[in-house]
């Protein structure tokens, strides 16, 4: 934001501070600093690209879930979602093998499949919410429940797996990268990015903000609420689709139980970002913060024998529930 | 008499700023204690003070004589003292029984007595001369009928200290007499009753005593005998009035608004009007009568059925977008649901309307800064910080965000649903002035208001609403009081001369 007012401005920004805003970012560094007294490992280059790149998937979809969740919405199915998508994409993939051959022109369809397939689940999940006006909750839950099963289906209760040849030529889409930086950490980098300006900057992110805090007053407002609803889970379902692109070559698979508990490492990457679970105000880039407080958690327990890495979970929660208690005296020191 | 409650040298400081320097306030049991000021003068925060809502930073209060420090609002009222807010506090999901006793359930063993609960509220509204049904939520109320319920809750907590925050700025003139009745018993009673309202005639049929504020310093207390309502307006301003109502300009011929056989199902039949270039069209009616919802149905808030035309082009129905893109706004009277975003700052809210204007892709910020320096002189809004949210602007100041926001949407016709709701009279003054100023570069506005004085004062024209249809047409000189009000109750409908 641009400061161009006199002092008043500067004293209430430095007193909301330290709280809600700083405090992710502390937990961050804490968390770092914790990583590299427990392991030497820990800040040398293949664990930082191992730890960004596993990030990159919740964190893609994390980004579209803070829009959605900004707009006073929820989305229970992106876990489910993300597995069916890989499906659908890897037996899309296999079809084409015999037309298209192994190649570029290969890859790009079975992402193309991938974000077609985001894009209409996203739209399914909207026109419901929106438009048939039902609860985002109800919307997503069932979503959640018929995505994972249609996975289970299409694998017929086991594996479906990518071509071997069709794999190996797809893999460095997650392996390989530019200048020593891997291809996921790079998107979700330039996801991060354009989430943050299109949050901040655009009147997209102003009308989601608006309709979060109260649709009566955007809607008199002249803001179109049922688009910009639909809109955010438009975009959640092809960042969905995206992190599945970047999912599929690791493992060239995908099953009943892909994307297990993903919906709800997204949401809580977002709350502990900062972003108010009832809507009216969020902070992308406190999402991208958020992301990786959750993963180095989970690499520090690998790595140190401390505690045991079962644990990860209490851990997390603990985390979740410590970020809100932090919002609300934020707020209430305002 | 001794004072029942008292405050002595009481400040309040929001963070740096402080809004209330050392005002001293007495209360004495049977009397009606009125508060006046301007805009952000005070009255609220002395009043959420009193009421054991916000704690004073320096300065005591005392109850009957001896001092006291109310944790919150709940101690308060339980030494008697009810406040009724300026902004509603009424949880809108539960019904209108549910509200009245919210905290005070009535019980008969383990269980709630939900039919001696309904019995009791429908007396309490009854003594209101409110027909609502204890069983509607308040989400389905319209906006005076809340303020009755927020009444009648108080009413029924035999409170020893009344305070009200401008309860009559959402009531028409019958509504405002029955509830000044109702504080005439009150007061017979022995009640004490701390009352604020921009709408000095009322100060002057009902205070014994009026203490004035102006700019958070306590100015004066006097007794109301001989303070007349010119000498209070002047006492609040700090400088001399002149005429409330600048000269009307006439309107020019070309009609830009024509509405043909609009109706809202279950509100407004067929109701049909024009509006010329550069008129002031005033709509008249009581409670309930559908202006708000004729005009929502116009720019496309609520579904509707027949033509709007503007400027010869029928513009699509059903859409607040297509109504603001041909130049044609709305105004609404409940800022608090749906004109503000009162958690937001006051930029996000200034633009909201208008953000197409600032920039397609990206919104320029410096632009919105701008909007906003010019917003608050422009509108005179009494901001203390450019950060604050919208929702700590005293509630006549939010009232000019609201005019701001809309009036940046540079719409060629304005419909301004109660613009002056909650406004202090030199404000009112100048929204008065800005509307006639509108008119006369060539823009049209529709001004709703419960307020004759205002619709005679400011329009040409004026249509008078009863019954969810339009009962008839005044102009010129054939605008009065007696003859809207005759229409409006449906007793002359027919005979009326209409323009
Ligand atoms: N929570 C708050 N934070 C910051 N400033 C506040 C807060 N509440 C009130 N103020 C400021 O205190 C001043 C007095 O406000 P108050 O609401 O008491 O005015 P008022 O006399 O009731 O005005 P009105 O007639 O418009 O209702 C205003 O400048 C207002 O902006
Ligand atoms: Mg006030």
């Amino acid at each position: 934001m641009t400061d161009t007012t006199a002092a008043p401005q500067a004293t209430s920004r430095r007193r909301s501070l330290p709280l809600h805003v700083l405090g992710p970012v502390l937990a961050l560094i804490a968390l770092i600093v914790l990583g590299a007294m427990l392991n030497s490992n820990f800040l040398s280059y293949a664990n930082v690209t191992n730890v960004l790149a596993r990030s990159a998937f919740i964190g893609i979809i994390a980004v579209g879930m803070t829009f959605v969740i900004t707009g006073g919405g929820i989305d229970l199915s992106v876990g489910s979602m993300a597995a069916f998508i890989a499906g659908v994409m890897i037996m899309a993939m296999n079809a084409l093998i015999p037309t298209l051959g192994i190649g570029v022109p290969l890859v790009l369809a079975g992402m193309g499949v991938a974000l077609l397939t985001g894009l209409a689940a996203g739209m399914l999940n909207g026109f419901l919410i929106a438009k048939v006006r039902i609860e985002a909750f109800i919307v997503t839950l069932g979503a959640m429940g018929v995505y994972r099963s249609l996975t289970t289906w299409l694998a017929d209760g086991g594996t479906l797996s990518l071509d071997f040849d069709a794999r190996t030529f797809y893999r460095p889409v997650y392996y390989d990268g530019i200048l020593g930086i891997a291809w996921p950490i790079i998107v979700f980098a330039l996801v991060a990015i354009l989430g943050e300006l299109a949050m901040r900057k655009t009147p997209f992110g102003r009308h989601c903000a608006s309709l979060g805090a109260n649709e009566q007053v955007a809607k008199y407002s002249a803001v179109k609420v049922d688009r910009v609803r639909m809109g955010t889970y438009v975009l959640l379902g092809v960042l969905v689709g995206v992190a599945t692109i970047m999912y599929v070559p690791r493992l060239g698979s995908a099953s009943g139980s892909t994307g297990v508990l993903w919906e709800l490492e997204a949401i809580a990457a977002v709350i502990i970002g900062g972003t108010l679970l009832k809507g009216g105000f969020g902070r992308v880039w406190g999402t991208v913060i958020g992301v990786l407080i959750l993963s180095l958690i989970d690499n520090i327990l690998n790595l140190a024998s401390i505690v045991s890495p079962y644990l990860n979970g209490t851990i997390q929660g603990v985390i979740v529930i410590l970020a809100v208690v932090l919002q609300r005296q934020g707020k209430s020191a305002e | 008499m001794t004072a029942i409650l008292e405050a002595r040298g009481i400040t309040r400081a929001f963070g740096p700023i402080r809004v209330l320097h050392g005002v001293d306030f007495s209360l004495i049991p049977g009397e009606v204690h009125a508060l006046i000021g301007e805009n952000g003068a005070g009255k609220s925060t002395t009043m959420k003070i009193l009421g054991g809502y916000l704690a004073p930073t320096e300065g005591e209060l005392l109850l009957d004589g001896r001092p006291v420090r109310f944790a919150d609002q709940r101690e308060a009222e339980d030494a008697g003292i009810l406040m009724i807010h300026q902004e509603f506090n009424l949880a809108l999901q539960l019904t209108v029984e549910e509200n009245i006793f919210l905290g005070r359930e009535k019980m008969r063993g383990p269980f709630l007595d939900k039919k001696a609960m309904r019995e009791e509220a429908r007396d309490l509204l009854a003594r209101l001369d409110c027909h609502a049904d204890p069983r509607t939520p308040i989400r389905d109320l319209s906006v005076p009928n809340r303020q009755m319920v927020e009444i009648a809750r108080a009413l029924g907590r035999n409170a020893r200290v009344l305070i009200m925050d401008e309860p009559t700025a959402v009531l028409t003139a019958r509504e405002t007499d029955v509830l000044l009745e109702q504080i005439a018993r009150l007061k017979a009673q022995g009640t004490a009753i701390l009352y604020t309202s921009h709408k000095l005639d009322e100060i002057a049929r009902i205070a014994d005593r009026v203490t004035v504020l102006r700019d958070g310093a306590h100015i004066t207390t006097r007794p109301a005998e001989g303070f007349s309502e010119h000498a209070m307006a002047e006492t609040m301003v700090g400088r001399e009035l002149s005429d409330l109502f600048p000269p009307k300009v006439p309107a020019r011929d070309d009609v830009v608004l024509q509405v043909e056989g609009l109706t809202v199902p279950g509100r407004v039949r067929d109701a049909s009007f024009t509006l010329r270039r550069g008129e002031v069209l005033g709509f008249a009616g009581l409670v309930g009568a559908g202006r708000t919802e004729l005009m929502e149905g116009i720019v496309g808030l609520r579904p509707a059925t027949g033509l709007v035309r503007v400027n010869g082009q029928t513009i699509k129905p059903n859409s607040v977008r297509a109504a603001r893109e041909a130049g044609l706004v709305y105004l609404t009277e409940d800022r608090k649901e749906k004109g503000l975003l009162l958690t937001k700052s006051l930029t996000e809210n200034l633009t909201l309307l208008a953000l197409d204007r600032f920039g397609r892709i990206f919104i320029d910020k410096k632009a919105e800064d701008t909007a906003l320096t010019n917003a608050i002189s422009d509108f005179d809004i009494r901001v203390n910080d450019r950060d604050m949210l919208a929702g700590s602007l005293s509630g006549g100041n939010q009232q000019k965000l609201l005019l701001a926001k809309t009036m940046l949407a540079e719409p060629q016709i304005v419909i301004i649903d109660e613009p002056t709701r909650g406004i202090d009279i030199g404000t009112k003054q100048q929204i008065y002035e800005f509307i006639a100023a509108l008119a006369a570069a060539g823009k049209s506005v529709i001004v709703v208001s419960s307020e004759l004085t205002e619709v005679i004062g400011l329009a040409d024209r004026v249509v008078v609403m009863g019954r969810g249809h339009i009962a008839g047409e005044l102009s010129g000189d054939a605008i009065t009081e007696d003859a809207i009000l005759r229409r409006a109750m449906g007793v002359d409908e027919l005979t009326g001369a209409s323009a």
